[in-house]
C-alpha cells in the first residue's frame, strides 16, 4: 500500500569535529545545500521538511525547528521535528519516508543535526535528576554493566571491543568527514588496550568522540527518483520500535524491541538469512562491544557468537564477507542526533555507489540501523539499489 | 594599517531556569519510607512484580501499582561497572563501584554504590547489604544508604535467581 | 488517501497544579480511558506517538518515562515529536496512509507548573540574536498584539470580548480551568499586565495529559457509532524573525486552512489554539471565519486552560468530541507552535 520511496541526495558537514565554527543554521545548511546538489534540485523543489536530534538541552536552543524555518528554506511549507533518543537520526528519516510514502508528498528534504560544543552533552546526560542518587555518569555508565554481562555470557576475549574501535577507526581513513583520523602508528592494539579505563569496562580508546555535525537526505516519489541526476537508493523496508527503559528482569544484553525491530524491516525486504543477503550496514556502534552484541540481536550471528565475526575479521571492509561501519561509524563520529541518519545515509551510499573510498565493492542491499535511550528506541531501514 | 576586526566566532549565553519537580505519588510514598529507614517497593497487580523504587506504574502493562511491599536492604548484584573519573558535581573519589542491584524479594534493579571492599572481588551475582547514615542524617533520598557492603555469601547465579523470582510471584499474578 | 477518524478523546481536568502527580500518574488513566471508551485495549494500537517538550520538564528525555504508561512490552511501534501532540497526530496520521498502521494512539502532556514558561520559550528564538535578549513569550505577544491594534483591525474591546466569550463558554466545559461571567467593561477595568495585554488576555498555566485514538473507516465503525472523520489536513511555518513577517496576520494558517479544505463546507464549529485573545481574532481572520455562522471556541479555547504540548491535540478533540456527540457535522480545528503564531496546523473533521 506504501508508495515507493527513494533517497536521491545526500549531504553531510565537511568533516565532523568538536567545535564546528558556524551558527547552527550554517551547520544544518551546509549539509542540507549538498543534498540538494547531489537529487539536483533547488530548495524550491522541496515540499516539505522534516528534523531531527536529541535533547535540546544539548544546544541550548528549545525546538529549534521554529528558529531553523528560514535556514532550511521552509517558510511556507509544513516542518516537523522528530525526538526520539539516539535512535532520532533514524527515526526522522523514516518519518520523512512517509511524507512519501503516504503519497502526500513528493520530494521531502530531512535533516538531523547536533552541535554538542554549544551545551554540555556529558552534563544534560547526567544532570542530577531530583529524588534519585546522584550517579549518572553519562551514557558509558549506563552501557558498560550491560557489556560486562554479555562479556560474562559470550566468554568473549577481553580485546574484542578494543579490535571493533581499531577497525571502525581504520575504516574512518577511508572517510574524509569522520571526527578522528587516528594516526597510522596509534592504531596498534597494544596502545587500545592500555588506553585508560572510563566506566570498567570501557577503555577511552573504546568509545565514540563527541562531535558536531549535520547529515541531509532529499527523499522522493518514485517518478522524480527515475528522474534524479544520480542513482537513487530505493526504501525497501523501514521500522521503529521502543521498550520501557527498565521492566523486571528485562533483557537489556540482547533486547526485544533490537530483535522484533530486526524482524519487521527484514520481512518487508523479503531477507531471512541477514549476514548472507545484506551486503554492508551501518549500525549504531557508540561503544565497542555493541558491534558483537548488536552482530547478535540483529541476526546476524548466533547469541554469545557475535565476537567471533568480529575477531575473524567479517566486518572489516578488506576480506570481511559483512562490512559494518565503513564510514568509521558512531566510534569515529557521533554527533548524537545525526548519528542515526548518518548510518541510514551512508548505507543509501553504498547502495548508489557513491561511498568514495569506504564504499564495499558491489553493495546492492545495505542496512542502516540507529538506537536510543537505554538501549530501548530502534529504528531501522533497508535500501537496495533496486526498487522494490 | 588595516581596520578588520576579528571576526567573532562565539559568545557565551548563560542559561538559568528554575524548575519545581513533583516526584509522583509513587515515589513520594517511597521516599517518605526512605525516611524512616524502610525500603518499600510496589507490586503490580497483573504481573505480580515487585518494583524498587517504585514508578506508580506497571511498564510491562501499564497498570498503576499501589500495593506496598516492604523489603529487606540485601540484594544482589546483578552487574556493575567500575567507574574510574569523577562525576559532575559529585565528591565521591574514582574508582568507585556503581552497581545494578536488586533487592531480595524484588524484581527490578536500581543503581547504587557497592563499596567498603576490594572492587576486583565484586563480581555479578555477588550478595550485599545496605550500610546506612546515621538515622540523625536521614532525608527523603536514597542517599541514607551510603552504599551496598558484600557479604560474605557465596555468589548467585542470576538466571537461576529469575527463575526462582518469577516462579515466586505465580501467585500475585492477575495478567 | 485512505479515511482516517477520531474514535476516542479524553484529557485530564486542567488544572493550575496537578499536585504530586508526575507525567506518567496523569498519563495512566487517561490512556486507560481513552481505550476503555471505544473498548479496546493497547494491544489493537498499531502506532503509538506522543508530542512533549524535554525544557518544559527540566530533564533530557523527559518523553522517555511516559513509555512507562504505554504498556510496552513487548516492544511497540513508537515514536515522539519534540512538538505539541497536534503534530504527533500528524505523524500518526502519515503512518496510518502508508498503510503500515491502521489504528494509532496518540497522546500529549506538560506540567508547566514545574517551569516559568514564558521564560523557557525565550529559549526558542534565535540562540545568537535574540535568545540572549531573554524576550519571554507574553513580551512577544504583547508586540503583536500592540501591532495589531495600532493596524486598526482589533480594538481592546474586540480583545476583551475574546475574552468573555471564552469564560463564558468554558462554564459548560467540566474539564475548563477558567470559566465565569465577565462583562467587558468588567474586563476592560483590570490593569494592564504586560501592555497591551492583561492577565485575562493571556492563556493560564496548567497542567495535564490528552489522549486521542485514530482508526481506519473499517477499524472505526467498529469502535465507535460516529467516527469524526479527518478529511483534511495541512500545517505550514512562516518565517522565525519577528520584524520578518506582517505579525497581524497569520500566512501559515491561511495556507495550512487552504489546503486542508477548510472553506470546502459549512463550518459548524471551530477549534482555535490561540495562547491570547488578540490571537483568536488573527486566526479568524486567516481561517475567513463568519462568526455568526461558526462556534468559535465553544469549549473556552487555549484562555481556558493551556496544556502546552497537549493544547492543540485539544482542540482536535473538542471538535472531534462535537462531532462524535452529534452537535457538529463539520468542524475545523487549529494548533500553533513557535512565537507569535510561526507555526500552525488546521485539521477538517466531519462527521
Amino acid at each position: 500500500m506504501a508508495n515507493a520511496c527513494a533517497v536521491v541526495g545526500v549531504g553531510q558537514s565537511s568533516r565532523y569535529r568538536s567545535k564546528i565554527k558556524v551558527s547552527i543554521a550554517g551547520l544544518v545548511r551546509e549539509a542540507a545545500q549538498e543534498a540538494l546538489k547531489d537529487a539536483g534540485c533547488t530548495w524550491a523543489d522541496i515540499d516539505a521538511v522534516v528534523l531531527g536530534k536529541a535533547p535540546d538541552f544539548f544546544e541550548g536552543v528549545l525546538m529549534p525547528e521554529v528558529y531553523l524555518a528560514d535556514a532550511l528554506g521552509c517558510v511556507g511549507k509544513p516542518m516537523l521535528r522528530v525526538h526520539t533518543a539516539g535512535s532520532v537520526g533514524g527515526s526522522t528519516a523514516i518519518v520523512a519516508a512517509s511524507c512519501v510514502q503516504s503519497g502526500a508528498f513528493k520530494r521531502v528534504l530531512t535533516v538531523a543535526f547536533e552541535k554538542q560544543s554549544e551545551s554540555n552533552a556529558m552534563w544534560a546526560l547526567s544532570s542530577r535528576q531530583p529524588f534519585s542518587p546522584h550517579l549518572n555518569a553519562g551514557a558509558g555508565g549506563f552501557f558498560a554493566p550491560i557489556i560486562r554481562e554479555y562479556m560474562r555470557r559470550s566468554q568473549a576475549p577481553v580485546d574484542i571491543g578494543c579490535k571493533v574501535a581499531l577497525k571502525d577507526r581504520t575504516h574512518a581513513l577511508r572517510n574524509p568527514r569522520a571526527h578522528m583520523h587516528e594516526k597510522a602508528e596509534d592504531l596498534d592494539l597494544k596502545k587500545y588496550m592500555d588506553s585508560f579505563m572510563l566506566w570498567e569496562p570501557l577503555r577511552f580508546s573504546e568509545v565514540c568522540p563527541s562531535s558536531d555535525g549535520a547529515c541531509a537526505m532529499v527523499l522522493a516519489s518514485e517518478d522524480l527518483a527515475k528522474k534524479s541526476p544520480n542513482p537513487p537508493a530505493w526504501i525497501h523496508g523501514v521500522a521503529m520500535r521502543s521498550e520501557p527503559t527498565m521492566y523486571p528482569w528485562r533483557e537489556e544484553v540482547n533486547p526485544q524491541g533490537g530483535i522484533a525491530c530486526a524482524k519487521d524491516v527484514y520481512s518487508q525486504a523479503g531477507i531471512t538469512n541477514p549476514r548472507k543477503e545484506i551486503d554492508m550496514a551501518e549500525v549504531y556502534v557508540p561503544f565497542s562491544w555493541y558491534e558483537p552484541m548488536w552482530l547478535e540481536n540483529l541476526g546476524f550471528a548466533d547469541v554469545n557468537e557475535g565476537w567471533k565475526l568480529t575477531e575473524a575479521g567479517a566486518t572489516f571492509i578488506d576480506g570481511g564477507d559483512i562490512p559494518w561501519n565503513c564510514s568509521g561509524g558512531v566510534l569515529s563520529s557521533n554527533p548524537i542526533g545525526a548519528s542515526g541518519m548518518i548510518r541510514f545515509a551512508e548505507a543509501a551510499l553504498q547502495v548508489r555507489g557513491m561511498a568514495g573510498d569506504h564504499q564495499v565493492d558491489g553493495a546492492k542491499t545495505a542496512l542502516g540501523h540507529a538506537y536510543g535511550g537505554g538501549s530501548q528506541f530502534f529504528s531501522m531501514w533497508i535500501v537496495r539499489s533496486e526498487k522494490p | 594599517m588595516s581596520d578588520e576586526k576579528p571576526m567573532v566566532e562565539g559568545f557565551e549565553a548563560p542559561i538559568s531556569l528554575h524548575y519545581t519537580f513533583a516526584a509522583g505519588h509513587a515515589i513520594s510514598k517511597f521516599l517518605h519510607s526512605i525516611k524512616e529507614g524502610k525500603i518499600v517497593g510496589q507490586r503490580s497487580p497483573k504481573t505480580g512484580k515487585v518494583i524498587v523504587p517504585p514508578r506508580g506504574s506497571c511498564p510491562e502493562t501499564g497498570v498503576p501499582t499501589t500495593e506496598e511491599v516492604t523489603l529487606p536492604d540485601t540484594g544482589t548484584v546483578i552487574t556493575f561497572t567500575v567507574i574510574h573519573i569523577p562525576i559532575p558535581n559529585n565528591p565521591i573519589k574514582p574508582p568507585f563501584i556503581v552497581a545494578n542491584i536488586c533487592l531480595d524479594e524484588s524484581d527490578q534493579t536500581f543503581i547504587h554504590l557497592v563499596s567498603d571492599c576490594k572492587n576486583e572481588e565484586v563480581q555479578i551475582g555477588t550478595r550485599v547489604k545496605a550500610v546506612w547514615k546515621d538515622p540523625a542524617e536521614w532525608d527523603y533520598s536514597m542517599d541514607n544508604i551510603k552504599y551496598f557492603k558484600p557479604l560474605d555469601e557465596a555468589p548467585v547465579d542470576i538466571e537461576k535467581l529469575k527463575a526462582e523470582r518469577l516462579k515466586a510471584v505465580e501467585k500475585y499474578r492477575h495478567a | 488517501m485512505r479515511e482516517v477518524a477520531i474514535i476516542s478523546y479524553v484529557q485530564t481536568p486542567m488544572r493550575r497544579d496537578a499536585g504530586a502527580n508526575n507525567d506518567v500518574e496523569m498519563l495512566m488513566p487517561t490512556l486507560q480511558e481513552a481505550l476503555s471508551n471505544v473498548g479496546m485495549t493497547h494491544k489493537d494500537i498499531d502506532f503509538t506517538c506522543s508530542g512533549s517538550c524535554d525544557y518544559l520538564g527540566g530533564a533530557a528525555f523527559a518523553f522517555v518515562s511516559a513509555v512507562d504508561a504505554l504498556g510496552a512490552v513487548p516492544a511497540i511501534a513508537e515514536s515522539h515529536v519534540e512538538m505539541d501532540a497536534a503534530w504527533a497526530l500528524y505523524e500518526a496520521w502519515l503512518k496510518i496512509q502508508c498503510g503500515k498502521a491502521d489504528t494509532a494512539l496518540v497522546y500529549g502532556f506538560g506540567k508547566s507548573s514545574h517551569a516559568n514558561l514564558p521564560n523557557v520559550l525565550s529559549l526558542q528564538m534565535d540562540p545568537y540574536s535574540v535568545q540572549p535578549l531573554w524576550p519571554d513569550s507574553i513580551s512577544m505577544a504583547a508586540l503583536q498584539a500592540r501591532a495589531l491594534l495600532e493596524s486598526g483591525k482589533c480594538s481592546e474591546r474586540d480583545m476583551a470580548e475574546v475574552v468573555a466569550n471564552s469564560r463564558r463558554n468554558a462554564k459548560s466545559n467540566p474539564k475548563a480551568q477558567l470559566k465565569g461571567d465577565f462583562t467587558v467593561d468588567q474586563l476592560l477595568r483590570e490593569p494592564t499586565f504586560v501592555s497591551p495585554l492583561r492577565k485575562h488576555d493571556c492563556c493560564p498555566i496548567t497542567d495535564g495529559a490528552s489522549v486521542m485514538i485514530l482508526a481506519v473507516r473499517e477499524k472505526a465503525e467498529k469502535f465507535c457509532k460516529r467516527p469524526a472523520f479527518i478529511t483534511g489536513i495541512d500545517h505550514r511555518i512562516d518565517a522565525h524573525g519577528l520584524g520578518l513577517r506582517d505579525l497581524t496576520v497569520s500566512e501559515s494558517t491561511r495556507i495550512a486552512g487552504e489546503k486542508a479544505g477548510a472553506n470546502k463546507g459549512p463550518i459548524d464549529v471551530a477549534e482555535l489554539y490561540a495562547p491570547f485573545s488578540h490571537q483568536e481574532l488573527i486566526l479568524r481572520d486567516a481561517l475567513g471565519l463568519d462568526a455568526t455562522k461558526t462556534k468559535i471556541n465553544p469549549s473556552g479555547g487555549a484562555l481556558a486552560g493551556h496544556v502546552f504540548m497537549a493544547c492543540g491535540l485539544d482542540r482536535i478533540g473538542a471538535v472531534a468530541t462535537r462531532i462524535i456527540n452529534g452537535e457538529a457535522n463539520r468542524g475545523v480545528a487549529h494548533a500553533t507552535s513557535g512565537p507569535c503564531l510561526q507555526q500552525n496546523l488546521v485539521a477538517v473533521l466531519e462527521g
